[in-house]
């Protein structure tokens, strides 16, 4: 797994396996939010989520896309299909699933779509790396770097963050017992 | 051009996960709202990695996921909880912090 | 001399000051109750042993002092370790008299973040010997007093922890190396004054002042942070270069006087920090909490008001003087943030302390009054006067809470009221009221104590760096000074006994005025243990006894500390025969110029917590190759000409201080401060004597017939209204309107969308039309009383507890901000 060597725009084959994705997971987050179904909802959730997997490995960082994998489509969506077990929902479509004020949700979210998109194409040129014509080949997979920085500089963040998992996981097995 | 459709990307998928957050009733979607929207910045971390040639984003996009994860734990928990109080688990019913 | 003495250990080791007691509020904490004394042992015992090593870190730092004076750097003393490069010759060879003495910096890091390290570590220099010296004193005297002022307390013991790990936030601050330790011991301080002004909690009003007191400072302290990013963005690229961070003092002090900052960047730095300061040491217009923060015990006042917490303003910008010098142009320009704040808090502070009927804010006043001072000598340049003053006024500031925590225990009956309960307690009290007495003289700058020659030096000096206005001010406020205290001191220990000092006792009428609201005194001992209110057995029950001297524990501190109030003056007292300056010698940091090479190695300390000293012989060869080396680069760099550190860019090397100078001092110069404070006293004297114990007198009752003294006293007894301010205009015509304006929008703008935009477009107008017409005319005729009455249901709204609104209030509003920020930045 090489990084990318990409020659500007001539590296088609890595443009359009973007385009591609992109649009599948843009069409799969609609869906998300859109379907009256929630197991459907979650199916669709994992497309996205699989989608973002794909596009870390285009974006040279394989080992942030199998944990994506491991952790997210392994972990969290069992978690999401064991809680909508639980509850209860109803397998087929729902009908109250959106609020009242559902509609409230699109300009704001147009709205901040309009900024972000602005600031995306503002500031493009001035992004490090975007006008490269070759970025360059780091060579092995960084997961070494990865495992370096997780020890090195960010020790202290890495050991609060175990901290936070543990007390998370207590919390939820307090929150989720019987008693 | 590669890196700015990263950022674009994440930008579509996060107000979608914006719109999720806000038109949703259901406790679970609205968790899933916010899974999307964990991700469109994990997407954006990863890119600016990529940008940069180091891997400094790429350590915060796996904090990231693994805060995302037991945010998922606790908040389907407290979801169970729910469900188990008031046989719903539909959010507008949820109005005790009212003030 | 011991070994332990000549090395340097207590210099290099002064980071156990603030250890031994925030190890000892741990031990208190856990193991408290369960000891004999229930605690106190433990705080008092840490507190001495902070005490012994400050005292020796003040010896050892004397002796660096004196032997870079002397110029034996090849000494017996210099040799030792932690001697070996405190002096600087060079810039004595270039013209220069005074070396300059290198502060004991040590640093260990606690915790670094994406490779940038976060240090905790010492950083001596005399500002910081003084406060540790001083807070250390200072607090073990306390401590010893609280022993027996709050005594039988039912959270005796807590009341030990949190008064020991105050003392311990304050001396964290104190030696902080960085602006991040610094933040650490400063929110120490704000959460334990939180704690202990709510000591009595169960009464709401110490409870509501304890909050005050915590949310004024917290607005400073938004300053704090603010100032501290602003210094870190600003000199972190110069002291990486450097082998230091942006968060270290010792490398933001060189850098905000090395010229490379800009103007704008250290003014907006200077700004910021002084709110927090403003915050803190109650200067005006946040004040307002000082007073209100008497609803603690009387040790935590006495602590809280002399030597930490509110003096923390004052150290921090004696700590950043660099940044504060020239970001506001101290010197140099004609008039400067702080010289104004301090200048007009003296005034009106002195003013307020006319109208209290409370001792306790009398002094709180006074406090706020000479906090004042330190702040307007800091401002007008005077650093050494201002610092000096910090250190005497603790003492005899210290002292007089002290007595009236023990009139309040032993003559008053708990009551703090001068004019109900207090008066002719001199014979009945004799050692608090002679102590009261020498502390109040050297207050209002009595000659030959301590007051007299630090205030002086103050109000000399402004004259002398040419500000003539705060020359004036000072004067004003000294009279001012002298003439309340003398009320005070009338009213408490003269005239005719009144009240409970007159053997009378009375319930709780008097409600917040007493500090025990809770003791019921017509109930036992029993009775009110059963009621749980633990104040209420201090007096060990004896409700009816006479006025009488306090016991040993109160009388001891108060003698100690009287002393000191009368002495403390004459480590820097040039109106003596004696003309010693020891203080400035020992405590103010040179002015002078340090070569490039030097600075650096002082710059980058050893991250790995090896001090210069340790390292110096493995080194000591390089250094001295580079030290020539520097030497002759100094040496020709100075033949441009000699550069006072502060006003010219430094020539190739780092001034850590800018260079000050000093008013001479002249009888013939003092002698209008003497006169009035003479004046003010017998004025004030006068009136007293005339008012309380004569019936038959011109001015007696002048307040209530006329008029334009009416108005005056009544401005004042409401504090300028600026509590009224605070609440009446900020809260409710501020955050009335939004209350308004956001349930407006939740009525008709949330709920306008879920009708659909079909029927949106039909009824709009209508809708506008009902509004404009319903609401805001309305709203306009019924006023502003009906807004008062409403605001808590408008709120409501807002608060619908519906998780989707939330959202999407959150990320409407975050899209708002961004398109704003978006236009801003086009």
């Amino acid at each position: 797994m090489s990084a990318i060597v990409a020659v500007g725009d001539v590296n088609v084959a890595q443009n359009v396996g973007f385009g591609v994705i992109a649009l599948m997971m843009i069409v799969a987050a609609v869906r998300v939010v859109s379907t009256n179904d929630v197991v459907h909802a979650a199916l669709w959730l994992v497309l996205v989520l699989a989608g973002v997997a794909a596009q870390y490995i285009l974006a040279a960082a394989e080992f942030v896309a199998v944990s994506q994998v491991l952790v997210y489509i392994g972990a969290v969506m069992v978690l999401f299909l064991f809680g909508i077990m639980l509850t209860r929902a109803q397998i087929g479509g729902d009908r109250d699933v959106n609020n009242p004020t559902w509609a409230l949700g699109i300009p704001v979210a147009v709205l901040l779509f309009g900024v972000l998109a602005w600031s995306v194409l503002d500031g493009v040129d001035e992004l490090p790396g975007v006008n490269d014509s070759v970025i360059v080949d780091r060579g092995p997979a960084p997961t070494e770097q990865l495992s370096d920085n997780f020890i090195g500089p960010y020790l202290v963040p890495f050991l609060a963050l175990s901290f936070v998992l543990l007390a998370a996981a207590i919390g939820a097995i307090v929150l989720a017992r019987k008693d | 051009m590669l890196a700015a459709n990263f950022l674009l990307l994440a930008a579509v998928i996060f107000c979608i996960g914006v719109y999720g957050v806000i038109a949703r009733r259901n406790a679970v979607l609205v968790l899933m709202s916010i899974e999307l929207i964990l991700n469109a910045v994990n997407l954006n971390l990863v890119a600016f990695a990529l940008m940069n040639g180091t891997t400094d984003g790429q350590v915060f996009a796996l904090f990231v996921i693994a805060i995302a994860a037991a945010e998922v734990g606790v908040g389907l928990a407290m979801v169970l909880m729910i469900y188990r109080n008031r046989q719903s688990i539909s959010l507008d019913g949820l109005s005790e912090m009212k003030g | 001399m011991p070994a332990v003495l000549t090395s340097g250990w207590f210099l290099e080791n002064a980071w156990l000051i603030p250890l031994i007691p925030g190890i000892g509020f741990a031990v208190i904490l856990l193991v408290g109750k369960r000891l004999p004394m229930q605690g106190s042992e433990v705080g008092i015992a840490t507190m001495a042993a902070s005490l012994v090593i400050a005292t020796g870190a003040a010896f050892q730092w004397i002796q660096r002092v004196d032997s870079a004076h002397d110029g034996e750097s090849e000494g017996a003393l210099a040799a030792a370790a932690g001697f070996a490069r405190n002096v600087f010759p060079a810039a004595q060879e270039a013209g220069h008299s005074e070396p300059f003495i290198e502060p004991v910096i040590r640093k260990w890091v606690w915790w670094q973040n994406g490779g940038f390290e976060f240090g905790l570590g010492q950083h001596i220099d005399g500002l910081a010997i003084v406060l540790l010296f001083l807070v250390a004193f200072i607090s073990l005297l306390v401590q010893i007093y609280s022993t027996e002022y709050v005594k039988g307390d039912r959270r005796y013991t807590h009341f030990f922890a949190a008064i020991t790990l105050f003392s311990a936030g304050m001396l964290v601050m104190v030696l902080a190396e960085n602006m991040v330790q610094l933040i650490l011991g400063w929110e120490i301080m704000g959460l334990c004054s939180f704690l202990l002004i709510g000591h009595w909690w169960e009464d709401a009003g110490n409870s509501r002042a304890a909050v005050k007191a915590f949310l004024t400072v917290r607005v400073g302290d938004v300053g704090l942070l603010v100032g501290t990013a602003i210094l870190f963005f600003g000199a972190n690229a110069w002291a990486t270069e450097r082998g230091s961070n942006g968060f270290s003092i010792h490398a933001i002090s060189g850098w905000a006087l090395s010229g490379d900052g800009s103007d704008t960047v250290l003014l907006w730095a200077a700004i910021a920090l002084f709110i927090a300061c403003i915050g803190k040491s109650g200067q005006f217009p946040l004040h307002t909490w000082l007073p209100d923060a008497m609803a603690g015990p009387t040790p935590v006042s006495s602590l809280l008001h002399s030597s930490t917490m509110v003096v923390a303003g004052v150290f921090l910008v004696a700590r950043l003087y660099p940044v504060f010098f020239e970001g506001l142009d101290i010197l140099d320009s004609g008039v400067n943030l702080i010289a104004v704040i301090g200048g007009i808090t003296i005034v009106i502070a002195a003013a307020l302390a006319f109208v209290q009927n409370d001792i306790k804010r009398v002094l709180a006043y006074s406090t706020v009054s000479q906090l004042g001072y330190m702040m307007m000598g800091l401002g007008v340049g005077a650093w050494t006067p201002a610092v000096f003053h910090l250190f005497t006024h603790a003492f005899f500031k210290c002292c007089l809470f002290l007595c009236a925590g023990s009139v309040s225990h032993s003559g008053s009956h708990h009551s703090f009221d001068m004019k109900k309960d207090m008066g002719g307690l001199f014979k009945k009290m004799p050692i608090t009221a002679w102590t009261w007495i020498l502390a109040t003289a050297a207050l209002c700058g009595v000659p030959f104590f301590s007051g007299f020659f630090s205030k002086d030096e103050i109000i000399d000096n402004a004259d002398h760096n040419g500000y003539p206005v705060f020359f004036v001010v000072g004067l004003i406020g000294a009279a001012m000074t002298a003439a309340y205290m003398t009320r005070a001191t009338y009213l408490t220990f003269f005239g005719k006994p009144r009240g409970a000092a007159a053997g009378e006792h009375h319930g709780d009428e008097h409600g917040e005025e007493h500090e025990m609201a809770h003791v019921d005194d017509h109930t036992d001992e029993h009775a009110a243990d059963v009621h749980g209110f633990g104040g209420a057995v201090v007096a060990g029950g004896d409700h009816h006894e006479r006025p009488h001297e306090s016991p040993w524990r109160i009388t001891a501190p108060l003698i100690i500390l009287a002393t000191c109030a009368v002495f403390a003056g004459y480590l820097n007292a040039p109106a003596t025969p004696f003309k010693t300056e020891k203080f400035a010698e020992w405590v103010e940091p040179r002015g002078v110029e340090v070569p490039a090479a030097e600075a650096t190695a002082m710059l980058a300390v050893g991250s790995d917590g090896t001090a210069s000293g340790e390292t110096a012989p493995a080194e000591s060869e390089e250094v001295a190759a580079e030290e020539t080396h520097a030497e002759e680069a100094g040496a020709e760099e100075e033949a441009h000409g000699a550069s006072g550190c502060g006003f010219d860019v430094p020539h190739g090397g780092v001034c850590f201080a800018p260079s000050l100078s000093h008013a001479e001092f002249k009888w013939s110069k003092a002698l209008p401060s003497i006169l009035l404070v003479a004046f003010g006293g017998l004025l004030s004297l006068w009136i007293c004597i005339g008012i309380f114990s004569r019936d038959r007198f011109a001015l007696k009752g002048l307040t209530t017939r006329f008029a334009p003294a009416r108005w005056g006293h009544t401005f004042l007894v409401n504090k300028y209204y600026l509590d009224h301010l605070y609440e009446k205009v900020i809260v409710h015509g501020i955050a009335h309107p939004i209350a308004r304006a956001a349930y407006w929008t939740n009525q008709h703008v949330l709920d306008g969308i879920v009708n659909g935009a079909g029927k949106f477009g039909r009824r709009s107008g209508e809708w506008v039309y009902r509004n404009i017409d319903q609401r805001v005319v309305d709203g306009a005729v019924n006023g502003s009383g009906l807004m008062a009455s409403e605001s808590g249901h408008a709120l409501q709204p807002v608060q619908s507890g519906k998780v989707n609104q939330y959202g999407a209030l959150l990320f409407g509003a975050a899209a708002v901000a961004a398109i704003v920020l978006v236009i801003l930045n086009v």
